[in-house]
């Protein structure tokens, strides 16, 4: 008996072995000539990355209205997670791979960096694009390049940089950046308003269903740089789109900073899905190092009948701090909420939604699906409000936790606001469970491995959320899932 | 195939199994009886190699292998399979899907390629036909929401699918009804071969109309008190356990 324990332990060892090895493969890191700021935060800095890309005066004011109002403001400490305290004058807020010459096309972009985005599985050139998926690609502080621009100007779509929205659509950019997430609205948000780099635009014309997956990827090289990115899609009456967003870092032992804002816009009777799959790097078994993840995700169902769908599969980051929301201002508008997240290790995470219900019979959903190992902390945090004028509307909340040993802790923090509203209707349910040993030796004694067996149960734990991303960004989560959950069953 | 001696068994420091001798041959089918709380699922548990279930003393060889120094995966690769007394619940998790996968880790153990998709689902819906289930359940999480009938067929569904050399059927005939009992029995015969070896875990002689044991034995209080051939079993129906309240000795000495 002694012996069959002492040979587990050694094949347990082995295989965590193996893991500490295997486990974050995307933890490299390029060699490539940056062109950089010094470190620190100030005015100068915020007019330099203005003046690098050569913004027009509106910009500049309304970053330095942003920086002014920040510094005014406290990191806020509401979220149920322990954070090292960062020292923002001690993180670099631009860094560019430096050009050779001005690009024209995709082919003069560095080879350093697309080998960089095909070791990650994101082909940049052109005959190796990934069929049906248009992508922009972002390392550091830029976007380096953007796929099937051209092909999507044939339908009006507009898919490009920030940067270049800013150079050639300055009038939609001052129409609508901030006027979902407005520059004062949170600590994050607002330092991102402030020194924010680059990112993706896009925007789906009159009637235009988008032919293809719109999707970002973001990468952080560079040590001790903060990552500061906004996205903005606007959908306007009956268009519809399909955005996917991607992201890795290197290994580095120092904690890094992402704090990006997303903007999401829908008019009359357009259908706006997000998803995410989130990869940070994590840290290492011992919490040291990984990804601080601050974002502030909100759109804006401003149309009639419009929709905005958000799904997440959140395994890296070292914390994770968001919470992607809807306002269904429209009439019959449609918000939905479907969140897979994985800690593991000491890995952090809280999550969630908000929906704010202004519209008449509005819709939304929620599904959250927590799932916590090693001596990792996952909290669900939601706020479902449903205003007066918000009648007969209705929300379904459904968070559940899954614990995978017994150092690991899920909260649930739901808030729930019915202002004078009789004839709408909130529905929560919520549940904590931890992985069965019956469940698990069952699919062990019919030949599944222990890894096998975790995975298999996550994987149906999170089924309804999965569901809902693309079939090959499905296949990635799952993996992932894999990944991030080896090791976490004691 | 199994040879058991002397074991001793027990749970959170509480002696369960005192001593169990059982060689069980190529193409034998035994069943053992016996009173709730003898110790027989204990005995299924602990060959299927459930942890908690710690050996004190004795061993377990099959195919002339230490049992207790196999994980429960590589047990069941190596050809075990434990038909749970209470099939478990996977929500979410697909049926097909969970078959296919418990089928080629055991193919890939044996150094076989994995079953082709197309040529397992024509397997699974002939077996299916043959234990009366309806296709929907492929489509089903694994277990879940079925009903105690169709838990257990989906037990034998596994069984024929997967082929393991030695079967041990824990109480699959509780909550049967007779038709849904005669099913699964027949299921259980069409395993049966030269080379299938079974072991019936029972509390009622009536699964024994269906499938004809080889040998009989009777377990009580953690000990095999009385062997025989099938006729046991009529005995017993007849006279009930009381009847051999007074052989508390197991046959055959362990020390």
């Amino acid at each position: 008996m002694d012996r069959k324990i002492t040979d587990k332990k050694e094949e347990e060892r082995k295989l965590f072995k193996e893991l500490e090895n295997s486990e974050y493969k995307y933890g490299f890191k390029t060699e490539i000539d940056m062109d950089t700021v010094g470190k620190g935060l100030n005015e100068d800095i915020v007019r330099l990355i203005s003046e690098k890309k050569d913004e027009p005066d509106f910009l500049l004011e309304w970053r330095l209205r942003a920086f002014r109002h920040w510094k005014t403001m406290e990191m806020p400490d509401w979220a149920h997670l322990k954070i090292n305290p960062i020292d923002f004058q001690e993180i670099i807020y631009y860094a560019a791979p430096k050009k050779k010459k001005e690009l024209k096309s995709l082919d003069e972009v560095d080879e350093e960096i697309i080998d960089t985005f095909n070791r990650l599985g994101i082909p940049l050139e052109e005959q190796k694009k990934l069929s049906g998926v248009a992508v922009d690609a972002v390392f550091d502080s830029v976007s380096v390049a953007t796929t099937f621009s051209e092909k999507l100007k044939e339908l009006g779509v507009i898919f490009c940089s920030f940067s270049e929205a800013v150079k050639n659509h300055p009038e939609l950019i001052k129409k609508y950046l901030g006027s979902v997430v407005p520059y004062r609205d949170n600590f994050f948000a607002t330092l991102n308003s402030a020194v924010f780099s680059d990112g993706t635009f896009c925007y789906i014309p009159k009637g235009v269903i988008c032919p293809m997956d719109l999707s970002s990827y973001f990468r952080i090289n560079t040590a001790n740089i903060g990552q500061f990115e906004r996205t903005l899609i606007i959908a306007e009456e009956r268009s519809s789109v399909n955005y996917l967003e991607g992201c890795t870092a290197p290994m580095r032992d120092e904690n890094q900073l992402h704090a990006a804002v997303v903007e999401l816009i829908a008019l009359d009777d357009a259908k706006i899905k997000y998803s995410t799959v989130q990869n940070w790097y994590p840290g290492d078994k011992e919490g040291k190092g990984g990804i601080y993840n601050f974002v502030t995700k909100r759109g804006i169902c401003k149309g009639d009948n419009s929709k905005i769908s958000w799904t997440q599969v959140e395994t890296g980051s070292a914390i994770t701090w968001k919470y992607p929301s809807c306002i269904l201002k429209g009439d019959n508008s449609v918000g939905e909420f479907y969140s897979v997240a994985v800690t593991n290790n000491y890995q952090q995470a809280d999550t969630g939604t908000k929906m704010i219900h202004l519209g008449k019979n509005t819709k939304s959903t929620i599904i959250s699906k927590g799932i916590s190992g090693g001596h990792s902390n996952n909290s669900y945090r939601g706020l479902v409000r449903m205003t007066n004028s918000a009648t007969n509307s209705r929300n379904f909340s459904q968070c559940d936790s899954l614990l995978l040993g017994d150092k690991c802790g899920a909260h649930t923090f739901p808030y729930i606001e019915i202002h004078e509203n009789n004839s709408s209707k909130v529905e929560h349910e919520a549940t904590t469970s931890r992985i069965g040993e019956n469940q698990l030796f069952y699919l062990q004694q019919r030949g599944l491995s222990m890894e096998d067996a975790v995975s298999m149960i996550v994987n149906g734990f999170c089924k309804e959320v999965l569901n809902e991303l693309p079939m090959e960004f499905a296949v990635e989560a799952q993996k992932l899932l894999d990944i991030s959950l080896e090791g976490s069953v004691g | 195939m199994l040879k058991i001696e002397c074991l001793n068994v027990e749970i959170d420091n509480k002696e369960i199994l005192k001593g169990i001798n059982l060689e069980v041959n190529k193409g034998e089918i035994h069943a053992i009886m016996g009173p709730n709380g003898s110790g027989k699922s204990t005995l299924t548990q602990t060959i299927a190699g459930r942890e908690e279930y710690s050996i004190r003393s004795g061993s377990i060889l099959y195919k002339g292998m230490d049992l207790s120094k196999m994980a429960p995966e590589i047990r069941a690769r190596e050809g075990i399979f434990a038909a749970f007394q209470y099939p478990i619940e996977i929500p979410g998790v697909n049926n097909t899907y969970f078959l296919r996968t418990a089928l080629n880790a055991v193919r890939k153990h044996k150094g076989l390629e994995d079953v082709e998709a197309f040529d397992f689902l024509k397997l699974v819906k002939k077996e299916m036909k043959e234990i009366g289930m309806s296709e929907d359940m492929l489509r089903r999480s694994v277990n879940e929401g079925f009903s105690g009938g169709e838990k257990k067929r989906n037990e034998i569904l596994q069984l024929s699918i997967l082929q393991p050399d030695l079967a041990i059927l824990d109480e699959t005939d509780s909550g049967l009804d007779i038709d849904a009992l005669k099913i699964v029995s027949e299921g259980v015969n069409r395993f049966h071969g030269p080379e299938k070896s079974i072991i019936l875990i029972t509390h009622y002689q009536r699964l024994l109309d269906y499938i004809k044991p080889d040998f009989v034995h009777v377990l009580s209080n953690g000990r095999i008190i009385k062997s025989g051939g099938s006729e046991l079993a009529l005995e017993l129906e007849e006279r009930g356990y009381d009847w051999l309240n007074g052989l508390s000795e197991a046959e055959g000495e362990c020390k």
